[in-house]
């Protein structure tokens, strides 16, 4: 599966409702470093199916960003079950990524 | 086995897989994270000879790009230790062991940090290592940077433009930085400068509430409420894991001069975490072609 684009239209449907953990990554076309950490999440979004993985543009996306208190990115953000329960800031390696959703 | 190994994908580490692969040598570059190292981080790059602008995202893509079209191999594991083995050289990753003839140590550095109690819990709430990263989330806010060098006063004439007042704090009562930014930011209505003094401690509930700062000379304690501290306090380099290999300064860097070789047989250091004056994208990239020149000369002479 590939990672989803979500907005506030689609975040209560495709996170808060998700049967599977949600690996939320907040970022932005400016931000270097989410950009560089893009191909890592594709990569894992498309090797298994545990938990799936969206992406949500800060600037596009205020509400949420402000709804889940983002200060800095990039910021991957797990929910389970419509809760977060793992967040982490900053360029991490892709077993790191994977390891965050698994543990969360 | 390598002709050699290139520990650190940023722009020294990179440039030197393309000159060993133009070279005609076997070249593995081991990454922790990601290609590109501290230089995604900056938006635009202005001093790089050729192109005017340029990402540093872009940057870095296209020379990983040109190592890897002239066939130099990535693999993303974290090199933890080198173990000389029958003259050559074993790098330890935490899953793997990579064999080589010579090694180039390219592992630049990570941000200094304060050292206080909930810094790591706090990073991303509130408290934050890059002003041009994360200062549109404190516009109208306030913030505070701590340090005192160039990109402490860089980062707070940034964040004057967007926040309601920036705070600088600083250990001592004059900057290392340049004087010209300096005085712009002295001229700035909603800029504060606290000379003499150190952030110690942090207050905070789920996110960063406000700081205490303690004045060096009579030791008083000023408490500021803020949303947003911005650390520039240095870097670190990134050299500990090879530290009984190879001879560092006080301060933690590779002891190298301009060939780039370390006291070590058949080691070589290129970039941030060498000796050096000028830590730059271009003397980056410089390092890396004088690094792998000279490793190319090791392994022939082998």
């Amino acid at each position: 599966m590939a990672v989803i684009e979500v907005t506030k239209e689609n975040f209560e449907a495709e996170v808060l409702r998700s049967e599977v953990p949600v690996l939320a990554d907040f970022n932005a076309d400016w931000c270097g470093p989410c950009r560089s950490m893009r191909p890592m999440l594709d990569e894992l979004a498309e090797e298994q199916d545990s938990f799936k993985i969206v992406s949500i543009n800060i600037d596009d996306e205020d509400e949420l960003t402000d709804e889940y208190d983002v200060s800095s990115i990039p910021c991957l953000v797990v929910f389970k079950g419509g809760e977060e329960v793992n967040r982490s800031v900053g360029l991490i390696p892709k077993d790191a990524i994977a390891a965050l959703a698994v543990e969360g | 086995m390598y002709d050699i190994i290139v520990i650190g994908g940023g722009p020294a580490g990179m440039t030197a897989a393309i000159y060993a692969r133009r070279a005609a040598k076997s070249v593995l570059v081991l990454e922790a994270v990601a290609c590109g190292g501290q230089i995604i981080n900056t938006p635009d790059i202005e001093n790089y000879p050729v192109e005017a602008h340029i990402s540093g995202f872009d940057f870095s893509n296209r020379v990983h790009q040109q190592a890897k079209d002239l066939g130099a191999e990535f693999i993303f594991e974290k090199a933890v230790g080198i173990r000389e083995e029958n003259g050559f050289k074993t790098v330890v990753t935490a899953k793997n062991t990579y064999q080589a003839k010579a090694v180039i140590l390219a592992t630049g550095s990570e941000n200094r940090k304060l050292g206080l109690e909930d810094e790591d819990r706090l990073t991303g709430r509130g408290i934050s290592y890059c002003a041009t990263c994360d200062g549109n989330f404190y516009r109208n806010k306030t913030v505070a940077v701590v340090g005192g060098g160039n990109t402490a006063l860089e980062d707070a004439l940034y964040l004057a433009d967007l926040a309601k007042q920036v705070y600088l704090i600083h250990r001592r009562d004059s900057f290392r930085g340049e004087e010209a930014s300096a005085s712009r930011l002295k001229e700035r209505e909603n800029v504060e400068i606290i000379y003499n003094a150190n952030v110690t401690r942090l207050l905070s509930e789920k996110r960063l509430k406000a700081i205490e700062v303690t004045d060096k000379n009579d030791g008083s304690i000023r408490t500021i409420e803020l949303n947003g501290l911005f650390i520039a306090v240095g870097r670190v380099p990134e050299n500990q894991n090879f530290a009984s290999l190879v001879d560092l300064d006080d301060a933690g860097y590779v002891i190298a001069g301009e060939d780039c070789r370390t006291n070590a047989d058949g080691i070589f250091v290129a970039g941030d975490n060498r000796t050096k004056l000028l830590r730059q994208l271009v003397t980056a990239t410089a390092d890396g072609a004088m690094a792998a020149t000279e490793a190319v000369k090791y392994v022939n002479g082998l």
